[in-house]
């Protein structure tokens, strides 16, 4: 089994215990224990979900900062297009993009420029209709990792190209400067599955990229440096096609193909794949899907509002007339765009690799479910009974832990209690002493 | 004695609960740690099956057991039965009302789809007693 190296974390001084992260996470992956959320490390897929729910903002994200960028003698950063949609609509893309450069970047490549590579890939990938169809979007990668673990018979549908992200630092690398010594590769993330992504890659042995920043992070240095500008430079290069990636049905609409879907927002997602799990969704031959609601817009480490974004991002999209020149190149491209590594499934829900106790756990499972009140309601540490039933059996809680089978038994005691002390042995006089 | 078994209520009216004893299922499954392929099958097979005893059967009962080398699946009702098994197993062929199909269902493919993806299928169904199909899916 692989150990994930995530990126969110637990602020433990800030964590009160409560329970509001273990019920919204997708993946059953928190539990409290000892009075503070823990996360289970196999089952956390990044989503960042917890980091939105938590009222005591003890969630959060490791993400670079600017010091990073010392260590390189050149650097080049790729901003993902959300950033673009984190300032008002005078602030121009190619102001923001000088901007970046104006706090410590060398160059820029935008992760919006690469998304239109992808597009004209995955346009051809459509045109010869395969056996996979419906292909699902490999560009989220909370969504590839939960895929992983709860939809493991889905995963040779997700497309195999690589994300905008890999392929711009790829392109960067091999193609713009291949001679450079200790150059530093940097994304803008708005997410902290991208963060992931880089530490411990999908769908390649080794990231191409060297280092993440959160939006978060580096947003008051941008806005000082967009105050502050001399000149602009012309930096984008991105179609409209690429920019709008950043929100729900950009990345599906860029295909120009007709039947495609857009699902944005996990809990949508997880639905919607479980309805293409059982046959039931049709006609679709693409769909793309995004763990935050709106799309990358609602990514977890935005500081901006998801749909105040999502409406900029349709703005400044619009202003650019530009086509997408890149997307002739593709041809002797292959080896930068597509994944070098199989996507495989992640055997974290497996009870045992032994199919027979496997089976024996679940019957136990079942056995303690029923006996379980079934309310859902997290006082054990676990986000459902079920959860609870799954501890149980696998060793790492006890029945006594939800406080109804507790409080049952400790009235059962209180009876038995009762019971014995009214017992009178024959030897006692009627007043119940024995003198 | 099965080594697993678990059983389901089929409840026709309530639209929300469509499909819930295959997702229950199909969860099951993946904890089992079952090749994906098979997940894949199964959950198709169980879910058309339990609509079917949704639509046509107007509920009923469900039933999973899991042995060493096989997974059976059984759903049962007592609505209007098949009348000509043959003709219902046709692809395309379909006896749902306009209200079914507008909420996607009654298709015709359900029971060919059944087939398809079980190693073995029985139907068993007297007009006006009910039906009742038993899928078995090797593993």
């Amino acid at each position: 089994m692989t150990v994930l190296k995530h990126s969110v974390i637990l602020d433990k001084d800030k964590c009160l215990g409560c329970t509001n992260c273990i019920a919204h996470c997708p993946t059953e992956a928190i539990r409290v224990r000892q009075g503070k959320a823990y996360i289970i490390a196999e089952r956390c897929i990044d989503c960042g979900e917890c980091i939105r729910v938590c009222p005591h903002h003890a969630k959060k994200a490791q993400s670079h900062t600017l010091e990073a960028l010392k260590q390189y003698d050149f650097t080049v950063a790729i901003p993902a297009p959300t950033l673009y949609g984190q300032f008002r609509d005078h602030t121009s893309i190619d102001m923001i993009l000088t901007a970046l450069k104006k706090v410590g970047f060398d160059d820029i490549f935008e992760a919006a420029e690469a998304a239109d590579i992808v597009t004209a890939k995955l346009k051809k990938m459509l045109k010869t209709k395969d056996k996979n169809v419906p292909w699902i979007s490999s560009s989220c990668p909370a969504i590839v990792r939960l895929i992983q673990i709860r939809f493991p018979d889905l995963l040779e549908q997700v497309v195999n190209i690589e994300s905008p992200m890999e392929i711009a630092a790829r392109i960067i690398k091999n193609e713009i400067y291949p001679d450079k010594k200790n150059i530093g590769v940097f994304f803008i993330s708005p997410c902290p599955a991208k963060i992931t992504a880089v530490r411990n890659p999908i769908g390649s042995k080794v990231s191409a990229v060297d280092g993440v920043i959160a939006i978060n992070e580096i947003f008051l240095d941008l806005q000082t440096a967009v105050h502050s500008l001399d000149s602009i430079e012309e930096l984008g290069k991105a179609s409209s096609w690429g920019i709008s990636w950043a929100r729900s049905e950009g990345e599906s609409h860029s295909t120009e193909w007709t039947e495609t879907v857009a699902v944005d927002g996990i809990g949508n997602v997880i639905k919607f794949l479980e309805e293409l799990e059982n046959g039931k969704i049709k006609h679709v031959d693409f769909i793309e899907a995004m763990a935050c609601p709106g799309g990358c817009v609602g990514g977890a480490l935005t500081v901006e509002n998801p749909y105040i974004c999502k409406a900029r991002i349709i703005r400044k999209a619009a202003k650019v007339k530009r086509p997408p020149e890149e997307r002739n190149k593709t041809e002797k491209r292959d080896n930068l765009l597509m994944m070098d590594a199989e996507l495989s499934p992640a055997e974290t829900l497996k009870l045992d690799n032994d199919f027979k106790t496997a089976l024996e756990k679940m019957s136990r499972i079942e056995q303690y479910t029923e006996e379980l009140p079934g309310l859902d309601c997290g006082s054990c540490g676990a986000p459902t009974c079920r959860a609870l039933a799954e501890d149980i059996v696998n060793g790492c809680a006890k029945k006594n832990d939800c406080i109804f089978v507790l409080r049952n038994e400790i009235k059962d005691l209180t009876e038995n209690l009762a019971e014995l002390g009214s017992w009178m042995p024959p030897l006692f006089s009627k007043d119940g002493k024995k003198k | 004695m099965a080594l697993f078994k678990k059983e389901f209520i089929i409840d026709s009216n309530d639209p929300m609960s469509y499909g819930q004893a295959s997702s229950s299922f199909k969860k099951t499954l993946k904890q089992l740690g079952v090749a994906p392929a098979i997940i894949k099958r199964t959950s198709i097979a169980m879910y058309e099956a339990e609509i079917n005893t949704i639509i046509h059967g107007g509920g009923g009962t469900g039933s999973v057991v899991i042995e060493n080398d096989h997974i059976e699946i059984i759903f049962e009702d007592h609505g209007p039965g098949i009348a000509d098994i043959d003709l219902a197993m046709q692809e395309g062929y379909s006896t749902a009302s306009t209200e079914i199909r507008e909420m996607g269902f009654g298709a015709g493919l359900g029971l060919p789809n059944i087939q398809k993806n079980s190693s073995n299928f029985k139907i068993e169904s007297k007009p006006g007693e009910g039906t009742k199909v038993t899928i078995r899916i090797d593993l």
